[in-house]
């Protein structure tokens, strides 16, 4: 397949070095300013040298890209909330030229999923959004194995920085500032970690989650979020004497979305530690299944975003 | 602990299909045929036998046998049964002490000691009708300042989901942060 990749940060550039590894061609690299375009694939080193040392990533306009001859627009610029936008121009004018569209960007999965699933009846492309939940484990595809009509519920630990910050207030019986601090210096957490601490982040996945069971319907504003701002070191002391542990638990069905932190089992499944994630898929018929893996990270995500492009039909 | 008990998987389940179980402590005279003739009433009555605890060996200060028995029957066949016993000459001692079935830990966080600790805790049991088993507490920073407290709750079989919803609402009333235990699933 051809790819269109909007979005250099580290997920852009990964899917970038990784495609031919999957037997893919890109076509196109773009950031929000620059573009490099060769319809008959661009040097994939060359381009992402640039774009590391701080040049422009090519001499193209970003929106060229709508004009080159690709099979799969891969959407892979920052989350936004609200309308999505503009992620959500990328992707409806991609399908719009029958074009398929593999996501990384959670925006428009998770606030805009009808007018998505609209648009893609329309037209001939389909979309694929792997990538926007729990980086490199397939938890959407599990859910389409299983038919999500099977699927009760989905729970899990779907942020990094949130489940390394409790881990090691827990370890270590630190108080969430300090534990915040080091998490900064280590790069786990951005220097502005509000969407990953107040449950945002992991919320966003579980609407999505919950829009893939229910065939649409939520939005962020849906969800119950509750983040882990307000844990003391010495609720986790309290929680242990009963072998108990606190994570910052996301929960889907198709009547809602919560996310808070909750009283876990310490040697449970879902007590995953450091930045690792896990989901728990709740089925009819087989019982629980549990995925755990790494949630994030550029290589990681876009081994997601690659295994999307293999399932997608031929146009 | 902390999940459903599953109908049929577990032994210690108390209640399933709307009956509870209670324990009633009777007082036998050590005659030939009492303890046959005391449990008529409750099978008589709807009742249906867990277990009885015959403490042969044990007086009462009147000279009589305590006998514990566990039975469980839909809630509103209760006072049917214990009328039974007693209009059969039984001596009842204690009825009504239900055994709870399930067992649910919360943490609450917040200014615990200001908003009067032993209040929340005599609110939770009255309105999440939860019996506080353990609690500790941890005011590293003086008690003036945040704490927290984990509170082990006795509840009936199958209301984890109401009792919690009672606590969250006391919670909010009080300000205080109230980390749930997770039920669903395996976790």
């Amino acid at each position: 397949m051809k790819l269109a990749i909007l979005g250099a940060g580290d997920v852009g550039r990964s899917v970038a070095d990784l495609a031919g590894e999957y037997g893919h061609e890109v076509v196109a690299l773009a950031d929000s300013t620059t573009a490099a375009i060769d319809p008959d694939g661009i040097d994939v080193d060359q381009t992402l040298e640039r774009k590391v040392g701080g040049e422009a990533v090519g001499p193209s306009d970003p929106d060229d890209i709508f004009d080159t001859e690709y099979d799969v627009l891969v959407e892979a610029t920052p989350t936004t909330l609200g309308d999505a936008e503009p992620g959500f121009t990328h992707v409806s004018r991609a399908l719009e030229a029958d074009r398929h569209v593999v996501l990384a960007n959670k925006g428009p999965v998770a606030e805009r999923y009808e007018e998505l699933r609209a648009l893609e009846a329309e037209h001939a492309g389909s979309i694929r959004f792997e990538a926007t939940v729990g980086g490199a484990i397939p938890v959407l595809s599990t859910i389409e194995d299983c038919t999500p009509q099977a699927v009760t519920a989905v729970r899990g630990v779907l942020n990094g920085t949130a489940n390394f910050i409790l881990t090691r207030m827990a370890a270590e019986g630190l108080d969430y500032e300090h534990v915040l601090a080091e998490a900064q210096d280590l790069g786990v957490a951005e220097a502005d970690p509000t969407f990953d601490v107040d449950g945002t982040d992991a919320a966003l996945k579980f609407v999505i989650l919950a829009n893939v069971l229910a065939d649409g319907g939520f939005a962020l504003e849906d969800a119950t979020v509750d983040g882990i701002q307000n844990i003391p070191g010495s609720a986790l002391d309290l929680a242990a004497e009963d072998g108990r542990t606190i994570r910052l638990i996301g929960e889907a069905t198709r009547d809602g979305i919560r996310v808070e932190p909750r009283l876990v089992p310490e040697n449970g499944p879902l007590a995953v530690t450091g930045t690792r994630n896990i989901v728990q898929i709740e089925t009819r018929n087989a019982g629980s299944l549990h995925s755990s893996g790494r949630g994030a990270g550029g290589p990681e995500t876009a081994t997601a975003v690659l295994s999307d492009v293999g399932r997608l039909p031929p146009l | 602990m902390g999940n459903a008990p599953e109908a049929g998987d577990d032994p210690d389940a108390e209640t399933d299909g709307g009956l509870r179980a209670y324990t009633v402590r009777l007082e036998l005279v050590d005659e030939p045929g009492e303890l046959l003739r005391t449990l008529a009433p409750i099978a008589d009555n709807g009742g249906n036998l867990l277990s009885i605890h015959h403490e042969r060996g044990n007086i009462t200060p009147r000279g009589h046998i305590p006998v514990e028995v566990d039975l469980e029957c839909p809630p509103d066949r209760f006072d049917d049964i214990v009328e039974g016993l007693r209009d059969a000459g039984v001596n009842v001692i204690q009825a009504g002490a239900e055994h709870y079935g399930e067992e649910i830990n919360v943490v609450l966080i917040g200014h615990l000691v200001d908003t009067d600790l032993s209040n929340t805790l005599s609110r939770i049991e009255d309105e999440a009708e939860a019996v506080v088993l353990d609690l500790s507490l941890a005011a590293p920073e003086g008690t003036g300042d945040i704490s927290s407290a984990r509170a082990r709750l006795a509840i009936d079989s199958g209301r984890s989901e109401e009792a919690l919803a009672a606590i969250n609402s006391i919670g909010t009333d009080k300000e205080l942060t109230v980390v749930e235990p997770l039920l669903g699933g395996d976790a």
